[in-house]
């Protein structure tokens, strides 16, 4: 029984094919590697998944139920999170800060609904400690490693209790060994049964983590394999073209 | 080394006061204190709405014109409401005039902040034009002639405006009840949280589902709310509204809040700092006077220590220091 799946998804922007007849499943507790040259058709699907518009053609399951997003706010709703390459974290806030932006913990004092430092601290920290990060609630984030960082976009999802998150190039511009703890992340978020959709160029990440990988090339679905069964050079070769299909 | 660029205004400040305090020992007389204090509060109002206008990535160039339309509506209502029932009433002229002027600077800060909010225009170019419309609102409505309160309550406006609470100035008292009520809101208010996330990434904070153009919006009014109040009390103070009242304030209102640490690129400053940077500002004019230096130099000088409160925060953040 899959978490997300995805059939016959057709993208067109007028005349533009970006997607054709993509079917695309995530099961519970999966992480999956999309990959693709840029233009292959990942990020329209990445927006399809995340709501951001509907597919022209082809129809959404998700949690059991047939699906169809209005908007981003309906996928995150269902349980669908996505962090962006760029992360969308405010600098000049602290990690806890971030985490619970827009969704502050408040108590009442006099009447009057304030912000609870404390319970929000404490939270971010346990979570942070569920991902096995060294990441501390209180500083800026803008004082963060680049692995610190996505450990506190990925806190983010935990809190929202996200069935399936969508991490967008988590591993691009950070170093060797952030991209370890990132991988790492990752791993985390499968054993707490979190679904991964991890889009990225980086061949070997991919293949250090992911369960399966789907190759998108000019907006077809040319491989969806699971990992044990293919290779880095079968992958390129579907990438670029020079295999048709596997 | 101090943590923020607060700290560093404070140590700057009393360092400053002290070298005053020795060349010029009349500095530290109650009375030279009093006028001080006075002077400094209606820049610092206006300059605690300007923060919040800067945190949240913006800047407010109205402030000044806002805080004389203000002061010269309520005057000229103040005068209106003299001839209706409402002077019966003891204080009701000039509570009703203040409303009045009060709503009109929220007003202008409202459509201030829609057009900044919503159509997406420049926050500079949105009040650079505001500037303009509400001095000349001020310039038609008055024709050009100051405005006096008159009335059953001139007194009763005296007193509220330029009176004293315990020996304090009440300029002062509504200074620093409004500046603590402003640290609690941006510390405590998840309006504060969300007005920092929109400086710091704005699309960021609408990924996450914070309102963005509300919480734009509601700065841009406290920003009119507080030019519109100052200008009540520095009527009050001067016992006139003339219509030129305020003219260029705009700058030093925008010069103390980055001092006190508001960054214009957005996402920091604090009550605290807005007030600081005022009196920072303040207590350099009144030194060049009372040491008798030539005061053609404190603008100089009040120039130079802008530049260097920037400096400084920027060597900061790259952490040189």
């Amino acid at each position: 029984m899959s978490l997300l799946e995805l059939r016959g998804i057709r993208m067109e922007y007028g005349a533009i094919r970006a997607l054709a007849e993509v079917d695309f499943a995530v099961a519970p507790g999966e992480i999956v590697g999309l990959i693709g040259d840029n233009g292959a058709g990942k990020s329209t699907l990445v927006k399809i998944i995340a709501g951001n518009f509907p597919p022209t053609h082809g129809t959404m399951h998700f949690d059991g139920h047939e699906v169809r997003f209005r908007g981003p706010q309906d996928a995150r709703n269902a349980g669908i999170e996505v962090v962006y390459q760029d992360l969308a974290l405010c600098d000049n806030l602290s990690g806890a800060a971030n985490v619970f932006l827009g969704r502050e913990l408040r108590r009442q004092v006099a009447g009057l609904s304030i912000m609870d430092h404390t319970a929000m601290t404490h939270r971010a920290a346990q979570l942070f400690a569920e991902l096995k990060s060294e990441t501390r609630p209180e500083p800026l984030v803008r004082t963060l490693s680049g692995g610190q960082r996505q450990a506190v976009a990925i806190a983010r999802t935990r809190l929202a209790a996200a069935k399936l998150v969508l991490l967008d190039e988590p591993t691009a511009s950070i170093s060797v060994r952030q991209v370890a703890e990132v991988l790492d992340l990752m791993r985390r978020m499968r054993d707490h049964g979190q679904s991964v959709i991890f889009i990225s160029h980086a061949m070997p990440h991919i293949f250090a983590v992911a369960d399966r990988i789907t190759v998108l090339r000019r907006g077809r679905k040319v491989a969806d394999k699971p990992m044990g069964t293919t290779s880095p050079e079968e992958v390129t070769a579907l990438i670029t073209g020079a295999v048709e299909r596997a | 080394m101090p943590q923020t660029q607060t700290a560093y205004v404070v140590v700057a400040f009393v360092a400053l006061i002290v070298v005053i305090w020795i060349l010029a020992p009349v500095f530290m007389t109650p009375r030279n204190l009093l006028n001080i204090s006075k002077n400094f509060s209606f820049i610092a109002l206006m300059s605690l709405g300007e923060t919040l206008v800067i945190i949240s990535g913006g800047i407010d160039l109205s402030v000044g014109s806002v805080c004389a339309l203000s002061a010269v509506v309520t005057m000229m209502s103040m005068r209106f409401f003299a001839g209706t029932p409402a002077a019966q009433v003891p204080g009701a002229t000039i509570a009703l005039a203040a409303l009045l002027g009060l709503a009109l600077a929220a007003l202008i800060g409202l459509v201030n902040g829609l057009f900044v909010a919503r159509i997406r225009l420049s926050p500079f170019v949105t009040t650079l034009g505001m500037l303009s419309v509400t001095r000349g609102m001020t310039y038609v409505l008055t024709q050009g002639r100051a405005q006096y309160p008159v009335g059953p309550d001139v007194a009763a406006f005296t007193r509220f405006a330029n009176g004293a609470v315990f020996g304090m100035p009440t300029q002062l008292v509504y200074l620093l009840v409004l500046a603590v009520l402003m640290a609690l809101a941006l510390r405590h208010l998840v309006w504060g949280r969300h007005l920092y996330a929109v400086g710091g990434n704005a699309q960021a904070a609408a990924l996450t589902g914070v309102r963005v153009p509300r919480v734009v919006v509601s700065v841009y009014v406290l920003s009119g709310l507080a030019a519109g109040f100052s200008g009540v009390l520095i009527a009050g103070w001067l016992g006139a509204a003339p219509a030129n009242l305020a003219t260029g304030y705009e700058l030093r209102v925008i010069a103390a809040a980055v001092i006190g640490g508001a960054n214009l690129a957005g996402g920091t400053g604090g009550a605290a700092g807005a007030v600081l940077g005022a009196a920072l500002i303040e207590v350099i004019r009144n030194g060049f006077v009372l040491i008798g230096a030539n005061t053609y130099w404190e603008e100089v000088f009040v120039g130079i220590i802008i530049i260097i409160a920037v400096l400084v925060d920027q060597l900061r953040t790259r952490r040189i220091f």
